[in-house]
């Protein structure tokens, strides 16, 4: 069904691998369309409570493939028709979306990890804003979600310096939830992300609504969207699960309702 | 309320009159039927003293995505006149009682048309309004170009009308379409509970300020003054006026009785 990707579920996870192996997964016009798919496709599926991005490789993703790019390029048109509606479609969806950076994640790669919810890092991996040695700029929402995650100061050295970033100084910054050993990537990565398809993610999608709406409102309009969330959440069988195994004194089972 | 509809459901809770269009399978697509339902619907209510607001919304994924197309692709200019295709929008503007719409989903051409006749709007975070009527050779017939410039002002109705690009909730919010933005999950909640404030007022008030602030839309200021003042002065002819007052001075709370 797509070819640059491959999305598989299992579990209650889509698995969204980027799958250029040979190209250490460079965007291609085709990839960006079909990571935009799959992530849509898994925003519908009523299985699918949690995705994980993911790299085939050794990379997680270098970019814009530059084979693609010539003198006759517009760059703003292939960002308006291929980068954003990828990058709109990863932040409408409601679910958790987990990058699980398995090497280098550059450029637009970079930018891709950024718009996710969680980065989990192994050891290998790394993020580089590379636009600028190219004389570009940091592309995809890189800008958007960059200051927001780790502070407008250490964003801008990021984005002009272009120095590469390891994984422990990405974890330093703010960059990742996790730094994870080779030898125990694929099981860490797995559990991590069962472990947020088995939460109540109902009300995980109004955490990150409400996350999302906060950089534009006033404290008035976030607590009116508080109260609605809560209003939503408090519907949910979830809840009622949560505080019954809470009385009951054992484990809740939630099913994202 | 006996009678039944084809296009929509219609029913009564407390002092509120509720419309649901009905029909979600064409995302609520607006034929004829369905706006002569809706002005049945709401001359309906607005003849039931019982009633003193009215509810309008959209059953399914959209408030309404728009006209039926099939129903008018293959009209001459002459039916339209003929058939005086938008006499039941015009009537629609007559209804007396506030007519608080919730919107979710597309609110696009007839949609947003139908939303534009609403006196307060409510609209769920992924509500997404618009004219694409352009997109097909045409352009609004049934108030658009006309309600929306008196809203927004030329600069964005003429932007909006000459691209159809979509308007975002939160656009709308700003350019003060919309009243609120509501999650979607609660909309038709939030909406029904602004109505039944709304309906716990002295009725004959709510019915002159909306008199007077549609007045405001097509009146030159010294004119819709005199008018407001004729509106002010009769109020004082009300009972529920003293109840007012009376309850005011008296530090309780009033118990209005629309006379």
């Amino acid at each position: 069904m797509f070819e640059t990707v491959k999305y598989e579920v299992e579990n209650g996870v889509a698995w969204i691998t980027l799958n250029r192996p040979d190209k250490l997964n460079a965007f291609t016009e085709q990839m960006n369309k079909e990571v935009q798919h799959s992530v849509k496709q898994a925003s519908r599926d009523k299985e699918v409570r949690c995705l994980v991005i993911t790299g085939e490789g050794r990379a997680f993703c270098s970019g814009q493939d530059l084979q693609g790019v010539n003198e006759d390029m517009n760059h703003g048109e292939v960002l308006r028709r291929f980068y954003n509606p990828m990058v709109m479609e990863i932040h409408r969806c409601e679910k958790p979306i987990i990058a699980a950076v398995n090497g280098v994640a550059a450029g637009a790669g970079m930018s891709l990890a950024l718009a996710c919810d969680f980065r989990l890092l192994s050891e290998k991996a790394s993020f580089l804003e590379a636009f600028i040695h190219v004389g570009l700029v940091p592309d995809a929402g890189n800008l958007y979600f960059l200051p927001k995650l780790i502070g407008h100061a250490k964003a801008m050295e990021l984005a002009v310096l272009g120095e590469k970033i390891n994984a422990e100084e990405a974890k330093e910054l703010g960059l990742a939830t996790k730094v994870i050993p080779m030898e125990q990537w694929q099981a860490e990565i797995t559990a991590f992300a069962e472990r947020l398809a088995s939460m109540p993610t109902a009300a995980i999608a109004v955490i990150k609504k409400n996350l999302k709406a906060s950089w534009h409102s006033t404290l008035e309009e976030s607590l009116e969207r508080d109260a609605q969330g809560q209003r939503i959440a408090g519907l949910t069988l979830d809840h009622k699960e949560g505080v019954a195994a809470f009385m009951q004194k054992r484990k809740p089972v939630f099913q994202g309702k | 309320m006996s009678k039944s509809y084809e296009t929509i459901e219609v029913s009564q809770q407390g002092k509120l009159g509720l419309i649901a269009l009905n029909r979600p399978k064409v995302l609520n697509a607006i034929n004829s039927t369905m706006v002569s339902e809706i002005l049945a619907a709401m001359e309906g209510f607005e003849a039931d003293s019982a009633v003193k607001a009215i509810v309008l919304s959209g059953n399914g994924r959209a408030f309404a995505a728009g006209a039926d197309i099939d129903e008018m692709a293959n009209d001459h200019a002459i039916d339209f006149e003929l058939r005086n295709q938008f006499k039941d929008w015009d009537r629609l503007a007559m209804i007396k009682k506030p007519i608080i719409g919730a919107v979710q989903g597309f609110a696009l051409g007839g949609g947003f048309e139908l939303a534009l006749c609403c006196d307060l709007l409510y609209a769920a975070d992924n509500s997404e309004f618009g004219f694409p009527e352009v997109n097909l050779g045409v352009m609004p017939g049934a108030g658009g170009t006309q309600r929306l410039t008196k809203l927004v002002g030329k600069t964005k109705a003429m932007e909006w009308l000459f691209t159809g690009k979509r308007i975002s909730a939160r656009e709308a919010l700003r350019h003060g379409i919309v009243n609120q933005l509501i999650a979607e999950e609660l909309l038709l909640e939030e909406t029904m509970k602004a109505a039944e404030q709304i309906s716990s007022q002295a009725p004959i008030a709510i019915r002159l300020i909306k008199e007077a602030v549609l007045k405001a839309v097509d009146t030159p200021l010294n004119e819709g003054m005199e008018f407001e003042r004729k509106n002010f002065y009769l109020l004082f002819s009300t009972e529920d006026q003293k109840e007012g007052m009376n309850a005011f001075l008296e530090k309780r709370k009033p118990q209005f009785k629309g006379k």
